[in-house]
């Protein structure tokens, strides 16, 4: 199933897999078992620009526009890069890009900073009640620009 | 409380569901702890007063009939009516109508302005009828005549103090607490009492009262009239019987409904339990023989043969809630043939401990011989922590010399040596055998202890017995931080200065695994900011790495409210603002659309700011002479104070000049919780600084610091730790109380159970911040004097530095574009957060295949 959606406005919320950065020396300490496969049906339409890859502290996280809607966009330790909903599934707040990153049991993950529950980064699942999740949305960098998977 | 300890019971071991159970409670309200009522007047809800297995509401063969009481029985029919004129029919009636409180037959017991002591209701008139006390009589004529001086109207004494009547307390034996306490004890506890602002009489009974006005006036037996707005009677209980008595089943002798070791009635479908029973004669004014019986109907009622056995009745009490601290326990008046008693009275320290054990053997005298004496009883006055390890042992050989297991200072009897036929909760008669067996189990930490056995659920003072038995059968329990560390944050504090780390990667690297997360990452930013200060090195807490470990507040500097907007809080040092800044910040709110609310720590939060408008706001309020409040930092809050002798008639030291000092001494001090304090000019504590983390009072001769008070969930009031200093010897002692504290206390634990739970206590604390006792007052009072020149206001930091500045932008492609899901609406005259639409679930994204 999928939906057309205007474009300025289509994000790639069916992909399962954050953006990893294209860019082979921003991702030496990934092993590629743990890369989630990209999934049928995912492909993207554009890529639209959103900052210098600069602009993004490692191990910290920004927020981005994108059309009506809001991306958080983070940037781990070792150069990897997610991408998922900014809206907090639980209090409607927008501010998923402000919470802390970190794993559990090696799986990546943001706390939300209203209320604490942490996120998947790679698919988006609240591991604190499974049945809430964010939206993923897959990221590149080309040069020395951070873009965004338009669908 | 017996009634539903029955049902949860029956419901619990009722596998085949073969009884369907009908409650019928006169009470309108499901069944609460009664034990705890009194802490209903300190703010404790209905809903927090709940009894475990509240649930059962729920069960489909529970049904439950509430406000309406049983008026009669038909015992042929076997059916029961109500007052509402509702019939239902049994097979086992078990009667759990528990006591009434008894009012001595005195004119005038009627009158209103007259109440009783033993439910919630009971408790919302009083409540109500002080309140209106207060609004009509004038300020130190407000007061309340208990009448009882036992463990039930000292609790009634306490609550008319918290609701604003001064309590006078009337006891008609010679001393306070006659039944559990000898008359060492006594004297003892009413000094105590005393001290808390009771006053008491005793040996003397009310003999009538009468109203004055809109007051009463209570006439006592030696002729003594006291004027008074509330007379509370807590003279005694008596078995609620009344429904035995008018259908024809026997009563003992003294009231309550007789019954055999069976707990029941002659007739063979009719059980009682609880404080209507008389149990073989007898009846027990406590909840755990009534819980007892509850395990036996229920037992019986499903075809077993369980009996009570009255003689191993625990009658251990321990006065809750006072401030006083007095606890009795076994044969506390020495009953028992050649029983002996052994007493420690200590009148400095405040102290009354007594022994009764059994004389060993016949031969030789107590503790001598190879035989050490049995322990029998005891009375604990002044300081009852020892309670909870001394009530098990009752019935046991005594494991060290009785006087040094009742001295301070002396030997704390082991729970290990306790046998397994131990009682460790008196109120649940759980064992200590019990226990073992549930840790056996899986239950591997107090609150699954607590969950599996109901061990401290009821008055709680086992609970810190439970951990000794936790820790003694080899249960470590874990102190690790989360799963990336396997320290503490004590233990971390130590490495990290030890080690001289001064990142998280390098940290994690060599002592911890993966990525980090929300509970560790702020712990070590606080670690390395405290460090940082302390070690001259300074830095500003979003320097490089260690931004990315704050928490959100900590990243922008600001508290981030529940619609993702910030609130800003500038720095009033103990309260005292000029009227240039107070215009400032109207003017900043004003601009901005912020809406401003007073905080309780004497200053102005301002909230409503998008995390684009920090900056600008901030760079105002800098340049007007205010600094970071750190509102949103694990660091010192505010130092609250009041006018002391600047201003007030009262006043004896110029609080506001110390609050204003010591706030500017401490600001900026990261620590691992928040930390608040205040100071009063004058012992009437107008600036409640006895609710603080460190409170200083004002006194004729310098100043008390009092240290582990905290308002909030648990509020506690703080100890005393010095008195009588000046200015130099409070500040040092406040500069080792909070470095002593950083360096040692675990994540998010505030003050007081910091001191809770450090061996020794209080004692253990004065020893290492007054005598130094651990050599290391010099070190402590060198880190503070580097945190106190290194301070640096935090906000400057960042509006000098366009690099930490260009974070603060809505969207990393449009900085200036506000967040779209931030709006306002207008309530009383400020902009509030228009209420989100609910909270929006979204489900999993779509999968495309
Ligand atoms: C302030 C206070 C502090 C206490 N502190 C302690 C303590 O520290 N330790 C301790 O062990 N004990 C303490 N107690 C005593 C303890 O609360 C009682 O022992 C316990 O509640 C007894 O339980 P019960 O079920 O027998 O009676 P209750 O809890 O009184 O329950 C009886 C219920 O039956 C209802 N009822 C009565 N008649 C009828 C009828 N005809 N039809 C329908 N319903 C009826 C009553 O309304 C009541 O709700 C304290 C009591 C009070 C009031
Ligand atoms: S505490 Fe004392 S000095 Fe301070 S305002 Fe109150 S009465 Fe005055």
């Amino acid at each position: 199933m999928t939906t057309t959606r205007p474009l300025e406005n289509a994000l790639t919320p069916g992909s399962r897999r954050a953006g990893v950065a294209d860019d082979a020396a921003l991702e030496p300490r990934r092993s590629p078992e743990s890369r989630p496969a990209a999934r049928v049906g995912t492909e993207v339409s554009g890529w639209l620009h959103v900052c210098p890859l600069q602009r993004l502290q490692p191990g910290r996280g920004v927020a981005a526009l994108v059309g009506d809607t809001q991306v958080a966009i983070f940037r781990m330790e070792d150069d990897v890069l997610y991408a998922v909903g900014n809206v907090d599934p639980y209090t409607g707040a927008a501010v998923i890009s402000r919470g802390i990153v970190g794993d559990r049991g090696g799986v990546p993950t943001v706390a939300s900073p209203v209320h604490k529950q942490a996120f998947r980064l790679d698919d988006g699942r609240c591991l604190d009640d499974p049945a809430v999740s964010l939206g993923v949305y897959r990221t590149r960098v080309c040069g020395a620009d951070l873009q965004i998977g338009l669908r | 409380m017996v009634g539903h300890r029955l049902v949860s019971a029956l419901r619990d071991r009722d596998a085949e569901g073969a009884w369907q159970v009908t409650v019928l409670g006169e009470e309108n309200r499901r069944a609460y702890d009664r034990v705890a009522l009194s802490s209903y007047v300190d703010g404790t809800s209905e809903e927090q007063l709940r009894l475990p297995d509240d649930d059962l509401r729920a069960d489909p063969l529970v049904a439950l009939h509430l406000g309406d009481a049983v008026t009669t029985i038909d015992r042929d029919a076997r059916t029961v009516r109500t007052a509402s004129g509702a019939s239902f029919g049994y097979d086992a009636l078990v009667l759990a109508t528990g006591s009434t409180p008894f009012v001595p037959p005195v004119p005038g017991r009627d009158l209103p302005g007259c109440f009783v002591y033993r439910t919630l209701d009971d408790l919302d008139a009083i409540t109500e009828a002080a309140r209106a006390a207060v609004g009509r009589t004038a300020p130190g004529r407000r007061s309340a005549v208990v009448v009882g001086g036992g463990l039930l109207g000292l609790e009634a004494a306490r609550a008319m103090r918290l609701l604003g009547l001064s309590p006078q307390v009337v006891e008609i034996a010679p001393r306070l607490m006659p039944v559990q306490v000898d008359d060492g004890g006594g004297a003892l506890l009413r000094s105590l009492v005393e001290e808390q602002g009771l006053k008491v009489r005793t040996g003397v009974s009310v003999d009538g009262i009468r109203a004055d006005a809109d007051r009463l006036v209570a006439r006592l037996s030696d002729g003594v009239e006291l004027d008074a707005d509330l007379v509370v009677f807590s003279a005694g209980i008596r078995a609620a019987d009344t429904l035995a008595r008018k259908n024809g089943l026997a009563v003992g002798e003294r009231g309550g409904v007789l019954v055999d070791d069976r707990c029941r009635t002659a007739d063979s479908h009719v059980w009682a339990i609880g404080e209507c029973a008389a149990l073989q004669g007898r009846t027990y004014g406590l909840v755990a023989p009534g819980y007892a019986m509850a395990e036996v109907v229920a037992d019986r009622l499903l075809g077993g043969d369980a009996r009570m056995t009255p003689e191993e009745l625990d009658m251990s009490t321990r006065l809750k809630l006072l401030g006083v601290d007095v606890a009795s326990f076994g044969d506390a008046h020495a009953a028992a043939e050649g029983a002996l008693e052994i007493v420690v009275d200590d009148p400095v320290a405040g102290t009354y401990a007594k022994l009764v054990v059994s004389a060993p053997g016949g031969a030789g005298g107590a503790g001598t011989g190879a035989d050490a004496p049995t322990l029998l009883g005891g009375v604990l006055v002044g300081d009852a922590t020892r309670y909870g390890s001394l009530r098990p042992l009752v019935g046991s050989a005594l494991p060290a010399d009785p006087v040094t297991l009742i001295s301070s200072g002396g030997a704390e009897p082991d729970a290990g040596a306790l046998p397994d036929s131990a009682q460790i909760c008196s109120c649940n008669a759980v064992t200590k055998g019990a226990l073992c067996a549930a840790i056996d189990d899986g239950a591997h930490d107090v609150a699954s202890l607590k969950a599996c056995t109901r061990a401290g659920t009821t008055c709680g003072s086992c609970v810190p017995v439970l951990a000794k038995i936790l820790t003694q059968q080899g249960v470590e329990v874990s102190t690790a931080l989360c799963e990336h560390f396997a320290y503490s944050r004590a233990e971390l504090f130590e490495i990290v200065a030890g080690a001289g780390i001064t990142s998280f990667s390098s940290l994690v690297a060599s002592h911890g695994t993966g990525l980090g997360c929300d509970v560790c990452k702020p712990v070590v930013a606080s670690i390395l900011a405290t460090l940082g200060s302390i070690d001259g090195r300074g830095g500003h807490i979003l320097d490089g790495e260690q931004a990315a470990l704050q928490d959100t507040n900590d990243h922008f500097l600001a508290n981030m409210q529940r619609n993702g907007t910030y609130s800003v809080v500038p720095r009033i040092a103990g309260g005292e603002v000029t009227p240039e800044g107070l215009i400032v910040i109207g003017e900043v709110a004003r601009d901005f659309g912020l809406y401003t609310k007073i905080t309780g720590g004497q200053r102005i939060d301002m909230f409503g700011a998008r995390v684009e408008q920090l900056p600008a706001i901030w760079r105002r309020l800098v340049d007007a002479g205010f600094e970071s409040g750190h509102a949103y930092g694990k660091s010192l809050r505010t130092v609250k104070s009041c006018v002391g002798t600047t201003w007030c008639r009262f006043g004896v030291q110029d609080a506001v000049g110390m609050a204003v000092e010591l706030e500017l001494r401490y600001r900026g001090l990261r620590s691992p919780h928040k930390i608040k304090s205040g100071v009063s000019g004058c012992a009437r504590e107008c600036a409640e600084a006895r609710s603080k983390d460190f409170g200083v009072i004002a006194t004729e001769d310098g100043w008390n610091l009092y240290v582990g008070g905290n308002g909030g969930f648990t509020p506690r009031h703080a100890e005393l730790l010095v008195s009588g200093v000046d200015s130099a010897t409070l500040i040092r002692t406040i500069d080792r109380f909070l470095m002593f504290y950083v360096r040692t206390a675990e994540r998010l634990q505030r003050t007081a159970p910091w001191i809770e739970a450090m061996e020794g206590g209080l004692d253990h604390l004065h020893a290492v911040i007054v005598e130094d006792s651990l050599g290391i007052g010099a070190d402590l009072d060198a880190a503070m004097a580097a945190h106190v020149d290194s301070y640096a206001d935090e906000w400057r930091g960042v509006l000098d530095d366009p690099e930490k500045l260009s974070r603060f932008v809505s969207f990393v492609n449009a900085p200036d574009t506000p967040d779209p899901t931030i709006s306002f609406v207008t309530e009383r005259g400020q902009n509030i957060p228009a209420s989100t639409p609910e909270p929006v679930l979204i489900g999993l994204p779509e999968v495309h295949r």
